[in-house]
């Protein structure tokens, strides 16, 4: 493409609360840049000005949760020549996946006054369910830098540098203290997606699984550690079912001491 | 020559240190252990702590001494004072069609490291093979590695993953330092023994008030050094690190990879781990680009990533490689262990995995070796 004709980019937001692409907005000092290489065609957070479809860039936000999602989904893979997923919600279903181990008939009825004004599925699922995904972004919320560095790999053609390797090479590499060993404290980062730079382990807290699993997670073991510290079940099932609890191996990961009406397991 | 340091000795030696210019890098007491980081006198040093190390498991200790190194194997290892975590090797920058190309001069601080262990200084030379192999020589490494002054120290106390005895290399410092420390402590008397290993050690040594020591001194830091040898927390057998490498169906090569995380923090606080990657990245304008040299580990999948995959995919093989490189192949590529039975990567690791025990077990045809703690 010459310089002169800028690429697009379309904003999507499906089941999600806006924090990922406000990740775009929070690039202050690049956004600029980014205005001046991309045409911002679609970003309703941003402007309600909108240009009609097709896109070259199209970066997704949220789960499907409803009948109507599933559709629309459609349409933006059909708008949409390259498209990336962003967060925990767009990637693994998001924290509102937690459903998907319950009764959402059931749910409903106790949060909703009229629970037959709803339409919803029965599931919270990422995007790479219903439609093909050209790169997956990880993070409850993403990381601004990586969103950069995928946006800058698409301009100059080239593969983002992104590891999916452990926190702890992040956390090794920032010279922290691991809390896992030092402190004892309960740390997810073995076995989660790095991206976040070890932030919680760099504050002296243990990683909460943000990026999702790691690869080749290994959450067997990882369960069995953090057993012989002393955690329970019912705290390990709520440490690895959180933001990513849908995505496995955490989907799948040690065993809830309750398990009645769970299912997916 | 040894001789007897006198009682603000240390704090002369890091005074006369930093007069020539150097950062002093020594251990200290940060967040609950002792790691390394630049120092500005002989206070800054772990005086009564100690830590107690076992597989996964670290615990910082009160001495109830005024002991100063008290201690083993500090969290981090010197490496990343010679190979940093990340290096930027070239800088390109697009001015219409023209293509500058910076290539930054490495970096040259002077240093001094205060408190190196004795399988730190055999790490420093398995780095030095690696780094500074004539045919191949690492520009970054050289320059900071350069004449980086080393004030070794002899362990009284090795820890419990310790097991530099084994590997031949501790744990009193033989060679490879410009000043040895020896710490001597016996209820009334507490003395630093030191002895210079190179002439501007010993010019250093006569700057600071010391005395000769006396036979009874040398006598006593025998004591000290067989003491050490007999509390070594962990040992590794040569003949089993043979038979280890033998048999790749080994059951246990699958007990490990269960319960290997592929985390990497082994490699991480390992002296010697030294594999990096290489990243390019380009900014948004498209018209500057960087080359970064990063450290990187054997237990990744992009490690390995060749066209259409990783070659070693599963953890078995990415564990096999890691413990048959360091303990059998280093040996031909390097003349030299890879190990040098510091045991970081027994106490880092979150798994508590402990390479001396998994090779005791793979050394055995009858897999009869239980696992510590493991159920009978
Ligand atoms: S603190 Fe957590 S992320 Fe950091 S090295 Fe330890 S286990 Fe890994
Ligand atoms: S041996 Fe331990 S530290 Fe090394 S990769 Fe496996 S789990 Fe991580
Ligand atoms: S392999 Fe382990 S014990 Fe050996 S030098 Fe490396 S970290 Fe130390």
């Amino acid at each position: 493409m010459s310089r002169d004709e800028k690429p697009s980019l379309a904003v999507w937001k499906f089941a999600s609360c806006d924090g990922c692409q406000l990740t775009l907005l929070d690039c202050e000092d690049e956004l600029l840049a980014v205005a001046e290489r991309l045409e911002l065609a679609y970003f309703l957070e941003a402007s309600s000005a909108v240009v009609a479809g097709p896109y070259d860039v199209s970066l997704v936000e949220g789960s499907i949760t409803t009948p109507d999602d599933v559709e629309r989904i459609q349409e933006v893979r059909r708008q949409s020549r390259f498209l990336v997923t962003i967060g925990a919600c767009a990637t693994a279903g998001g924290i509102q996946a937690l459903r998907n181990f319950g009764d959402v008939q059931e749910l409903m009825r106790i949060v909703y006054a009229t629970p037959s004004f709803l339409s919803t599925l029965e599931t919270s699922t990422p995007i790479s369910d219903h439609v093909p995904v050209d790169f997956e972004l990880r993070g409850c919320p993403i990381d601004r830098h990586q969103l950069l560095e995928v946006i800058s790999a698409y301009l100059a053609g080239r593969a983002p540098v992104i590891a999916s390797h452990s926190v702890c090479i992040e956390c090794k590499q920032k010279t922290n203290v691991c809390v896992l060993v030092a402190h004892g404290t309960a740390c997810l980062g073995p076995v989660t997606h790095a991206g976040c730079g070890a932030l919680c382990p760099t504050f002296h807290r243990g990683c909460y699984g943000c990026f999702g699993p790691a690869e080749t997670a290994n959450t067997g073991s990882m369960a069995t550690a953090l057993a012989a510290q002393g955690m329970g079940d019912q705290e390990m099932d709520r440490l690895f079912h959180t933001f990513n609890a849908w995505s496995e191996p955490f989907r799948s990961a040690p065993v809830p001491v309750d398990p009645p009406k769970r299912r997916g397991r | 020559m040894v001789q007897v340091l006198g009682a603000g000795g240390l704090d002369e030696i890091v005074r006369a240190l930093r007069a020539q210019g150097r950062t002093v890098v020594g251990p200290v007491v940060r967040d609950g252990v002792i790691t390394h980081d630049v120092i500005d006198s002989a206070a800054d040093l772990p005086r009564g702590w100690t830590e107690e190390q076992d597989a996964g498991r670290y615990q910082l200790a009160p001495t109830g001494t005024d002991e100063i190194f008290a201690f083993s194997s500090p969290s981090t290892s010197w490496k990343r004072y010679l190979y940093p975590e990340r290096t930027l090797l070239i800088r390109a920058r697009r001015r219409r069609d023209v293509v500058e190309i910076h290539e930054p001069e490495p970096e040259a601080p002077p240093m001094a490291f205060l408190g190196v262990r004795s399988c730190d200084l055999a790490a420093l030379d398995v780095l030095d093979r690696v780094f500074l192999d004539p045919d191949a020589t690492d520009p970054t490494y050289a320059a900071r590695r350069g004449d980086v002054f080393i004030v070794a120290v002899a362990c009284s106390f090795p820890g419990n993953t310790c097991f530099c005895s084994s590997m031949d290399t501790g744990p009193t410092p033989r060679s490879g330092f410009d000043l040895a420390i020896r710490e001597l402590h016996d209820g009334a008397s507490h003395d630093l023994l030191v002895e210079a290993g190179s002439t501007r050690g010993a010019a250093l040594l006569a700057e600071v008030e010391s005395r000769a020591a006396s036979d009874t001194d040398v006598a006593r830091a025998g004591d000290s050094h067989d003491r050490a040898v007999a509390g070594m927390g962990r040992r590794l057998r040569s003949d089993d690190i043979q038979r280890a490498a033998l048999d790749p169906d080994h059951p246990r090569w699958d007990d490990v990879a269960q319960r290997c995380l592929a985390c990497a923090n082994c490699t991480m606080v390992c002296p010697t781990c030294f594999c990096s990657a290489t990243e390019d990245s380009t900014d948004l304008t498209g018209t500057e680009s960087e080359r970064w040299r990063v450290w990187d580990s054997c237990f990744t999948l992009d490690f390995t990533h060749l066209h259409g995959g990783s070659v070693r995919s599963s953890t078995r093989s990415r564990y096999r490689q890691w413990l048959l490189h360091k303990l059998v192949t280093w040996h031909d590529q390097f003349d030299a262990s890879g190990c040098v039975g510091c045991g970081r990567c027994i106490t880092w690791c979150p798994v508590g995995i402990d390479l001396t025990e998994e090779v005791a077990a793979l050394a055995r045809s009858d897999e009869s070796v239980p696992r510590e703690g493991a159920a009978p």
